[in-house]
């Protein structure tokens, strides 16, 4: 029987009682008293020159409280960059303000300009639509490589629109280009990386307060990581003090990245608040979201890899064009650079790689880390362009891979990409991939699809991420202007029960499920009686919050280390109950026992010795159980996989439909394989997604075409078949306490080249010679390429 | 202002309401019924979805006037009279069919008439159903599983946990 509690079991999630009940909270359910709202003036032009912006009519509609433009932010800091990337020249990276509201220039469609704090929101949008913005419109930059050519800027002052050209690893570059000279077999791939909008089903909200008589203020919003917020507004937008800001993030409704960052609604509603002496909440609609949201992707790369006469790799080479969009966003400098060109070795042996990645601005929604964040566009380069080479030199990419893998007796291995791999064992994963799928049985499935006048194809893709981020002396080292360490404070309180304050924020992620499920296995009592508490900053020590697949990896190792702090203590206390030396003292189940003796006490009643600290060695041990720990990682976690899928392409239509798909991941220790299947379930929707229907497209005027459901193709539940999920294989992680790696972003990182491989080997069953269609596989697309094949 | 009247989750509710209020202001707003929410603008996504009169409504896509006289049921009125979890509400939590909650109410809502109408829906029967409720988190895998565990067919075969 497996266990239904602890480290191991699939626990039922707690949080879900209130979901399904319609009980959660999240930020536009709260209603504060006298609660007046705001609405955003946007820009409808992608590109322009704000002459003049003539609020007084808006100003003395009915219901008006305040009405805010660009200018009234022009003596406040901008929303900065997180990340400082150099140029392979040794040059800063451009980085122009990004200010809470556009002054002097819109440079996206939906850049706010102005904003309307109003008793009703009905009143607010009336007041906005009689701002009147004189906006001289101008050309709008939408096409990558077009925008490093010519004289029009998305920002003037910097008199480019090249943000970085960063190189990786820069001294490794000659030997590179040498071994592609000097290669047996070239294979070249040009492909996109299609801009995504991560769509979180929550649209983002925030609502502020302000209290006069103190001067503190406090921001209820749609973010992963509350913390992170409350710093950046509090060190570089807002000097609101630190100690006078609690951010809030309620119940939050998805985020994959884009809850990450801090957008320029919470600096609004925050003065905003203060202005009007009232509380004030704005409320995304939909298309807001697809406006502003961060968004993810959004990559052109040529890739090269140079393979000798028997197909080993040799050397990776890749060019890539990056879109940052019109504003920096925190993490928009990392996510093509070190989350992206660290993983351009994947999991193999090859010698030499080098990548060049010119981060470039447009008159487009800003650009940042989506779930998987730059591996995805890393793993997306190298699978497709090993398929493509496999098929060049007549090998199965099955084999292909095998033969060029790092092999479990080389770890810790470093990377020609320069990480330092501690675990894994693809071949083991590869393994048990062709089982589970039944890779043996596809000629049969081959021959029955075609049968039915159908084509069929088998598409398979290793890969491997860097999670956990991040130890911070090296992410330091790498431009990082923050630590990425979190932390946990574990408090017991008298009567033996637990509150886990933890850094991580959960939105979906079932931490309140599973740091339990950790914490009482360590303390050996019922995980229902502790309660994780989380997105508060005035409750939680301090966190760096969720992204990254790093909540277990991270927080979690803190969660461990505060609990160990807390054993330790309660080992004196039991000792001094017990008359015994603490040396003697073992905890097992629960219990604290005198070795070699029947003498024990119970956690609980240690719990309330400290409380109650009567006959207490009180100059030796301070009264009170709650500890506190923040834990560092030692390296990048390395989960990696093996995932194949089978398609099915009708040849009259171009139609894909996905019938087989196994995912088999190393994720290290599992703590609740039901949440770790979902999450994985989760990503391979997201990447199929990618790879069949979505895209964020932008006309060459700027107008975003993909603004609503109606025109973003979302995945719905007939686009999607089963999958079969398998972390059986894992190797656990050599650095942190449980071993864990990470399991959030894997199945959006290894999918999406799954899918275009198979879709390939389709065609070329079918006898077209279709060595590439980029994303999104659209019905379109694919029956274009076969017909002008 | 239009007075109405409606009974919402077996209670008698009267309200004035303007012309232009939608059924999902009227229970968000007026009443606190937040659990019915707002994930679009064009009637796509589902996470407002009500039952009026024993139908699965969209409550973005009708006026609050509209309800006038109806019978509404929101997702805070699915569960056993004695607060626990109905059969489809337990199937989601048994099957891992929901993550960060926000789509679950439209999903409970949707499914819930389709199990109605449909007993035992196969596979292919709950994603089409499912046309008009869209969820980022799950990849629908363990909702499909869910719906259909609800509806007392044996889903031990669908992949593990």
């Amino acid at each position: 029987m497996p266990k239904d509690t602890g480290i191991g079991a699939s626990t039922r999630r707690r949080e879900d009682v209130r979901f399904l009940k319609g009980n959660g909270e999240y930020t536009d359910d709260i209603t504060s008293y006298g609660q007046a709202v705001a609405i955003f003036a946007r820009s409808t032009v992608a590109h322009g020159t704000i002459n003049s912006i003539d609020i007084s009519v808006a100003e003395s509609m009915p219901g008006v409280l305040a009405v805010f433009t660009g200018a009234d932010f022009a003596d406040v800091g901008g929303n900065p960059a997180g990340w400082l990337i150099n140029s392979r020249n040794g040059e800063p990276m451009k980085e122009p303000k990004r200010p809470v509201l556009a002054h002097g220039k819109v440079r996206h469609v939906g850049d706010a300009y102005a904003a309307v704090i109003a008793e009703t929101e009905i009143q607010a949008r009336n007041a906005v639509e009689a701002i009147e913005a004189d906006i001289t419109e101008l050309p709008a930059i939408i096409d990558v490589k077009a925008a490093l050519t010519g004289d029009n800027f998305v920002h003037d002052e910097i008199g480019t629109n090249q943000c970085f050209d960063w190189g990786w690893i820069e001294d490794n570059r000659a030997a590179t280009d040498a071994a592609i000279k000097g290669a047996a077999h070239v294979t070249t791939l040009e492909l996109v990386n299609n801009r995504l909008i991560p769509n979180a089903m929550e649209p983002r909200c925030s609502m502020a307060t302000y209290k006069p008589s103190d001067g503190e203020y406090t921001l209820h919003t749609t973010s992963q990581n509350p913390h992170l917020t409350r710093l950046l507004i509090s060190a570089f937008v807002m000097g609101i003090p630190e100690n006078k800001l609690t951010v809030i993030a309620p119940d939050v409704g998805g985020g994959f990245g884009s809850k990450i960052y801090h957008y320029g609604e919470e600096a609004l509603v925050l003065a905003a608040a203060k202005r009007v002496g009232r509380p004030v909440k704005w409320t995304s609609d939909r298309t807001e979201a697809f406006l502003t949201d961060a968004h993810g992707r959004d990559h052109v790369t040529k890739i090269e890899l140079a393979t000798d006469a028997d197909g080993n790799f040799l050397a990776f080479r890749t060019e890539t064009y990056a879109n940052v969009g019109a504003y920096l966003s925190n993490f928009a400098t990392a996510t093509p650079t070190f989350l992206h060109g660290t993983l351009m070795a994947g999991n193999y042996t090859v010698p030499h790689v080098y990548v060049n990645v010119k981060g470039v601005f447009t008159n487009t929604a800003p650009v940042d880390a989506y779930r998987g964040a730059g591996r995805p566009e890393a793993t997306y380069s190298l699978e497709r362009v090993i398929d493509k080479c496999a098929r060049e030199l007549g090998k199965d990419p099955i084999a292909l891979r095998r033969q060029n893998f790092i092999k479990p007796d080389q770890y810790p291995f470093t990377s020609a990409a320069g990480l330092e791999y501690d675990s894994g064992n693809y071949d083991a994963l590869m393994d048990k991939m062709q089982e589970v799928a039944d890779t043996a049985g596809f000629a049969a499935r081959r021959a029955a699809s075609e049968a039915k006048g159908m084509l069929r194809g088998f598409g398979v893709n290793a890969y491997i991420e860097a999670c956990g981020i991040a130890p911070s002396n090296l992410v330091g080292v790498l431009g990082s202007r923050v630590g990425l360490y979190d932390a946990a404070t574990v408090r017991v309180n008298a009567t033996g029960n637990l509150s886990v304050m933890v850094g991580a924020h959960s939105h979906g992620q079932g931490h309140e499920t599973v740091f339990p499920q950790v914490v009482s296995e360590m303390l050996g009592i019922d995980p229902a009686s502790i309660d994780i508490v989380h997105g508060d900053t005035s409750k939680i020590p301090f966190g760096m919050g969720t992204y990254g697949s790093r909540s277990l990896a991270v927080c979690g190792s803190a969660v461990v280390r505060a609990t160990e702090k807390i054993i330790a203590k309660a080992k004196k206390i039991a000792a001094h109950m017990l008359e015994a030396s603490e040396a003697d003292i073992e905890f097992k189940d629960g219990q604290f026992s005198v070795v070699g003796t029947n003498k024990s006490v119970s956690f609980g009643e240690v719990a309330l010795k400290a409380y109650i600290p009567h006959n207490f060695p009180i100059t030796e041990i301070e009264p009170g159980l709650e500890e506190t720990a923040f834990y560092d990682p030692a390296n990048f976690t390395y989960p990696s996989g093996a995932y194949c899928c089978e398609v099915e392409v009708d040849p009259e239509t171009g139609k894909v439909r996905v019938d087989r798909f196994a995912a088999v991941d190393d994720f290290g220790n599992v703590m609740n394989p039901m949440i770790v299947t979902g999450q994985v379930h989760g990503g391979l929707g997201q990447g199929i997604g990618q790879a069949l229907m979505e895209a964020a497209r932008y006309n060459s005027e700027g107008q975003l075409e993909s603004a609503s459901y109606m025109d973003y193709a979302m995945p719905r539940a007939e686009d999607l078949p089963f999958y079969i999920v398998d972390h059986s294989q894992g190797t656990a992680c050599t650095h942190n306490p449980l071993g864990v790696k990470g399991c959030g972003e894997a199945g959006a990182i290894g999918s999406p080249p799954t899918i275009v491989n198979a879709v390939i080997d389709a065609l070329q069953s079918g006898g077209k010679n279709v060595t590439h269609i980029d994303m999104p596989l659209t019905p379109h697309r694919v029956w274009s390429a076969m017909n002008n094949a | 202002m239009t007075s109405i009247t409606l009974t919402i989750n077996g209670k008698s509710v009267t309200r004035d309401v303007a012309g232009q209020t939608l059924l999902v202001s009227l229970l968000r707003e007026n009443l606190r019924l937040t659990g019915t929410h707002v994930g679009c603008d064009t009637s796509q996504c589902g996470a407002c979805t009500v039952h009026v009169n024993g139908k699965a409504v969209k409550s973005c896509t009708m006026f609050a006037i509209e309800a006038d006289g109806t019978a509404v049921t929101t997702i805070e009125g699915m569960a056993n009279a004695d607060g626990s979890l109905s059969v489809l509400q337990a199937a989601f939590q048994e099957h891992h069919g929901l993550q960060c909650g926000f789509c679950t109410p439209g999903m409970i809502m949707s499914a819930s008439k389709l199990l109605e109408q449909n007993p035992k829906p196969t596979e292919s029967e709950v994603r089409h159903h499912l046309e008009g409720n869209i969820c980022r988190c799950t990849g629908y895998h363990n909702i499909v599983k869910a719906i259909m565990a609800a509806s007392g067919q044996d889903v031990s075969a669908i992949a593990a946990e």
